[in-house]
C-alpha cells in the first residue's frame, strides 16, 4: 500500500511540472477514500510555486457564491506572503485535484481553511531555505512579502527565481506555524472578489453555457407524480422531426435536438402512459401522515429527571414546518461527452467526486475514465449535492454517442428537488417563579439534531429525535437532502419561539429573559452586542413594537439576531423594516465576505418564514414555478440588513455560509408576536394563515 | 419557416437564416454563442434572461426572433467597452453586489434599461424597477447599493 502512494506520489509530481509543491493532508478522515483517482490518495489539495512566480492552488471545493475562492486563496497569500493576484485558483476537476468529500455544511473555511494556510507556511520556508542558501544570509534575517525575499542589504530574490529548476516537494500536517491575527495583512481585508470580473462580464462559466461541438441538448419524459410508473412511451411521433434523436430505453426517454427549443417540441409529441401513484397527503394533511411513520426515537441527550419538577408552570407546543425547496436561480445542469471509453461531464455539483464515482459505477466504468469539472455553480445551499441530470446526460451521451447536455427546466427543478424535509418539533417545557426554565422535553422528527442543543441551563433536559428514515425506506414521498443548515432552522425557530412564550407568561423582557437562563459567554455576548446596535430597549411582549429576538448556534458560530417589523392586519401582510445580527465565528477571513453570507442567510431565511412551502397532492408536485412558489425579492428585503461581527480572535475561522439563516423563522415569529400578540405555531407564516390567526384571536 | 432575421447585437450586425419564431434567448446561447444570458425560468418570472432592446429592458425567454428584428440588442457582452466596465459593472463589483452570479447579468441588463429611462432614480424607484429580477443568494441590498451609486453619479450610459 505504501509502495503504491509512493508510485502515486512520484507520478503526480512529474505531471505537474517544476517548482515547489506542498500537498495538503488532512489526516486519516481524508482517506476514507480507495486510490483511484491516480493521485496519492493523502492529500487533499496542493499548491504550486511556478517558475513564474505564480501560485496555483488545486482543490475540489467549489465555488457556489458563497465566496470560498477568494477567501481561501486570501489565507494562503496571507501566509504565503504574495499578492492575492498572483494566486489562482483551480476548483472542483476531479482530473486536477486531488479526493475532497464536497463543499457544504461551512466545513471549508474551517476544516479547509488551516490547512491550506499551514502549506502556505511550509511554502514560505521552503523559500526561506532557498533564499537564505542563494544570498548567503541567515533565513531569520530574511524577510518575505509580495513574492519577493529580501535580505534587508538591497538584495532580494522572488518566488518565481527560487522555484526554477526545482521539484521539491513538502507534504505537511496541521502543526505548521500560522501568522497570528497581529500580523495578518490580508486575512481580515475585504478585497473585491476573485471571480467578480467573470460574473459582470457574462464570462463566468456554468455548466449549462458549456457546448462542446456536436452538442444536443435532451429533454427527458417525466413522470406526473412521484411514485408513477412508466408503463409504455410512443415516441414514433417525436422521431419524424428533423434532426431529432430519441432514446426510448426502460425508464429513459428522451428526445435530443441540437436547439433546447425543438427538442421542447418534440418532448410534446412523446405519449407517455403512467400507472397511477398511489394517493396521499397535501401539504396540510402531511403531518399527520409523517408522524404515523415515525420511527423509535433516539436520544441525544438526558438530564436530571423530567417529572416531579414542583410548582413549576408548563407549556407544551408542537411546531410544523412543510417541505421547503432549494430554488437556486440557475436550475440543475449537466454538459456530458463520452469519447474513447472516457466520460467527461460538466455539472453544476457541490460534490464533484462522489459525482464521480457514482458516474462510474453508474456505467461500469473504471473512475479514472471518468472527469467531473465543476465550473461555476449558480447557487447551491445543498441541492447540488445530488446531480440526477449528470447520470442522465452520462446515460443518454453513452448511448448516442455525442455530447449531450440535460438543464432542467424550472418545473423540473421543483420536481426533482432534494427538499428540505417537512418537520415537526414537540417542546414541552417548565418555568420556575424565579423566570428560569427548569425542564425541557423536546422531540424532533424528520428533521435531524442539527442547531437543538440547548445553550440555556436547563437542569432536566432530554432531546429526542425521530428519523425520517426506517428500514422500509424513506417516510418521504419525494427526494429530500440537505438545504442550507439542514434541520437547524425548524429546530431553532421552534426553541425560540418557545422561550419567548415562557418569557411573556412571566411578563418579562425577552432578552432579559434569554440572559437570565444562558450563562454560555459566547451566546450572552452575541446577545448584548446586538441590542447594543439595534438600541434594544426592555420590554414585556407583546409590546405593540414588533420586535423580535432569537439566537442559535451552528457550524461553531453564534449568532443572535434582532428585528423589527411591522403587521398589516387586513392583509396578514409582514414587512420587515430591518434586521441586526451579532455573530461570533472566530477570526474573520474576509469581513465583507462574512456580511453578505449573513445577509444572503436572512434574505432566504425570510422565504422559508414567510411564504416559500411546497404544494403537492401525493406524489403530484403542484408547484411548478416563481408563480406558486415566491422566494424573497426586492420588496420584501429590509432595508437594512446589519452585520457586528464580534471579535473572537481566539478561535480559528469557523462556518459563516448557514449560522445566520438558522434564527431567521425565530426572530420573525418573535417580531410578529409582539406586535399583535398572535402566534403562529406552522412556518411559513402566510397572509393567509396570519389574518385567520388574528381573526381567532380577536373573537376570543 | 427559415429566412433571413437581420438585427444587431452588441453594435455589431447579425443575419441568421433561422425561423423568425424561435425564442431569443436560445438564439443568443446557441446560435450566437452569447451564454451570458441566463435560463432561469423560461416563463417571465425571474429575470436572469434580461437583455435590452433598442433601450428597454426585456425578458429574452418571452421574446421571439422576429421581435428584435432591425433592433439593437445589448447582451452582457457588450457593456464592457473593451477591458474597461461600464460604471454598473464596476459598481457590481465595488459593492460586493454578487454571490454565485448567476442573477447577475439579468442584473445589470435591467439596472442598465432603467437609467437609461430615469435621470437619477431614488432607491424606491430602483427597487420598484428591480422587483421582478429574482437573486436567490440574497445580494439585494448590495444591488440596489450598487445601482444607486451609479445613478448619482448619472452614468448609466
Ligand atoms: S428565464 Fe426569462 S424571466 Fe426567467
Ligand atoms: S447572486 Fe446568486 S442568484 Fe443572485
Amino acid at each position: 500500500m505504501r509502495a503504491r502512494t509512493e508510485m502515486d506520489r512520484r507520478s503526480f509530481i512529474e505531471l505537474v511540472g517544476g517548482g515547489i509543491l506542498v500537498v495538503v493532508a488532512l489526516g486519516p478522515e481524508a482517506l476514507a477514500q480507495p486510490p483511484r483517482s491516480g493521485y496519492p490518495t493523502d492529500l487533499n489539495a496542493y499548491l504550486r510555486i511556478g517558475e513564474d512566480g505564480r501560485v496555483t492552488v488545486f482543490s475540489s471545493k467549489i465555488e457556489m457564491g458563497q465566496g470560498v475562492m477568494t477567501s481561501l486563496a486570501q489565507m494562503l497569500a496571507e501566509e504565503l506572503g504574495v499578492a492575492l493576484e498572483s494566486i489562482d485558483m483551480v476548483l472542483g476537476d476531479t482530473e486536477r485535484c486531488p479526493w475532497d468529500e464536497g463543499t457544504w455544511g461551512s466545513l471549508s473555511t474551517r476544516f479547509f481553511g488551516p490547512a491550506l494556510r499551514a502549506a502556505g507556511a511550509a511554502a514560505r520556508a521552503v523559500l526561506l531555505r532557498l533564499a537564505s542558501e542563494r544570498l548567503g544570509v541567515a533565513s531569520e534575517r530574511l524577510t518575505a512579502a509580495h513574492g519577493v525575499i529580501s535580505a534587508g542589504d538591497g538584495r532580494q530574490v522572488t518566488y518565481g527565481q527560487l522555484a526554477r529548476g526545482q521539484a521539491i516537494t513538502r507534504t505537511l500536517d496541521r502543526k505548521a506555524v500560522l501568522r497570528s491575527v497581529s500580523e495578518f495583512a490580508l486575512m481580515g481585508q475585504s478585497p473585491p472578489r476573485l471571480d467578480a470580473r467573470d460574473k459582470v462580464t457574462g464570462r463566468a462559466k456554468y455548466a449549462g453555457d458549456i457546448h462542446p461541438p456536436g452538442l444536443l441538448h435532451a429533454r427527458l419524459v417525466r413522470p406526473p407524480a412521484h411514485g408513477a410508473k412508466l408503463s409504455k412511451a410512443d415516441t414514433s411521433a417525436a422521431a419524424l422531426l428533423p434532426g431529432v434523436t430519441v432514446v426510448n430505453e426502460g425508464d429513459l426517454v428522451a428526445v435530443l435536438h441540437p436547439d433546447p427549443e425543438a427538442a421542447e417540441a418534440a418532448l410534446e409529441r412523446v405519449v407517455a402512459e403512467w400507472t397511477p401513484a398511489p394517493p396521499g397527503a397535501d401539504q396540510e394533511g402531511i403531518f399527520d401522515e409523517l408522524l404515523a411513520k415515525a420511527s423509535a426515537p433516539e436520544v441525544a441527550e438526558s438530564k436530571g429527571s423530567l417529572d416531579g419538577v414542583a410548582g413549576a408552570r408548563r407549556f407544551a407546543h408542537t411546531y410544523q414546518r412543510g417541505y421547503v425547496a432549494h430554488a437556486p436561480i440557475e436550475p440543475h445542469a449537466a454538459t456530458v461527452t463520452f469519447e474513447d471509453g472516457r466520460l467527461t461531464v460538466w455539472a453544476s455539483t457541490q460534490t464533484p467526486f462522489p459525482l464521480r464515482d457514482r458516474l462510474a459505477s453508474l456505467l461500469g466504468l473504471d473512475p479514472s475514465r471518468v472527469r467531473v469539472i465543476t465550473p461555476y455553480v449558480g447557487g447551491g445551499f445543498g441541492g447540488k449535492s445530488v446531480n440526477p441530470q449528470a447520470e442522465e446526460a452520462a446515460r443518454l451521451a453513452r448511448i448516442i454517442g455525442r455530447p449531450v447536455q440535460v438543464a432542467y427546466t424550472r418545473a423540473e427543478e421543483f420536481f426533482h428537488d432534494a427538499l428540505d424535509p417537512a418537520g415537526v418539533v414537540k417542546i414541552a417545557s417548565a418555568l420556575g417563579e424565579d423566570g428560569r426554565i427548569v425542564s425541557w422535553d423536546y422531540d424532533v422528527y424528520f428533521a435531524g439534531d442539527r442547531a437543538a442543543e440547548l445553550f440555556y441551563d436547563v437542569p432536566h433536559a432530554r432531546r429526542r429525535f425521530f428519523r425520517g428514515r426506517s428500514a422500509s425506506g424513506s417516510v418521504h414521498r419525494f427526494a429530500v437532502g440537505p438545504w442550507r443548515a439542514p434541520g437547524a432552522s425548524l429546530n431553532v425557530w421552534a426553541r425560540e419561539s418557545q422561550i419567548d412564550v415562557m418569557a411573556a407568561a412571566t411578563r418579562m423582557d425577552p432578552l432579559e429573559f434569554r440572559l437570565r437562563n444562558t450563562t454560555d459567554a459566547r451566546m450572552r455576548r452575541c446577545l448584548q452586542e446586538a441590542a447594543r446596535r439595534f438600541g434594544w430597549t426592555p420590554a414585556a411582549g407583546p409590546s405593540g413594537r414588533g420586535w423580535g429576538i432569537a439566537c442559535g448556534v451552528d457550524s461553531g458560530t453564534y449568532a443572535a439576531l434582532m428585528a423589527a417589523v411591522t403587521v398589516d392586519r387586513e392583509r396578514g401582510t409582514v414587512k420587515v423594516e430591518r434586521v441586526v445580527c451579532a455573530q461570533d465565528m472566530g477570526v474573520v477571513v474576509n469581513p465583507t465576505g462574512a456580511a453578505m453570507q449573513v445577509e444572503g442567510s436572512i434574505t432566504m431565511g425570510l422565504g422559508y418564514t414567510f411564504s416559500e412551502e411546497l404544494r403537492f397532492r401525493g406524489g403530484e408536485i403542484v408547484t411548478d414555478g416563481f408563480d406558486s412558489y415566491e422566494i424573497p425579492r426586492f420588496s420584501v428585503v429590509p432595508r437594512a440588513i446589519e452585520t457586528v461581527l464580534v471579535r473572537n480572535d481566539e478561535l480559528p475561522p469557523q462556518g459563516g455560509g448557514e449560522p445566520a439563516i438558522v434564527p431567521v423563522g425565530g426572530v420573525m415569529a418573535n417580531a410578529v408576536f409582539d406586535a399583535t400578540g398572535v402566534r403562529l405555531f406552522r412556518l411559513p407564516m402566510t397572509p393567509a394563515r396570519l389574518r385567520a390567526a388574528l381573526a381567532g384571536a380577536g373573537e376570543r | 419557416m427559415k429566412r433571413a432575421v437581420r438585427f444587431r447585437v452588441n453594435g455589431r450586425p447579425v443575419s441568421l437564416d433561422t425561423d423568425a419564431q424561435r425564442t431569443l434567448l436560445w438564439v443568443l446561447r446557441g446560435d450566437l454563442e452569447l451564454t451570458g444570458t441566463k435560463y432561469g425560468c423560461g416563463a417571465g418570472l425571474c429575470g436572469s434572461c434580461t437583455v435590452v432592446v433598442d433601450g428597454r429592458a426585456l425578458r429574452s425567454c418571452q421574446a421571439t426572433l422576429g421581435d428584435v428584428e432591425g433592433k439593437d440588442v445589448l447582451t452582457v457582452e457588450g457593456l464592457a467597452n473593451g477591458s474597461a466596465l461600464h460604471p454598473l459593472q464596476q459598481a457590481f463589483i465595488d459593492h460586493g453586489a454578487l454571490q454565485c452570479g448567476y442573477c447577475t447579468p439579468g442584473m445589470l441588463m435591467n439596472a442598465y434599461a432603467l437609467l437609461d429611462e430615469a435621470q437619477h432614480p431614488s432607491r424606491a424607484r430602483i427597487a420598484e424597477a428591480m422587483e421582478d429580477n429574482l437573486c436567490r443568494c440574497g445580494a439585494h441590498q448590495r444591488i440596489l447599493a450598487a445601482i444607486e451609486a451609479v445613478a448619482r453619479e448619472g452614468g448609466g450610459r
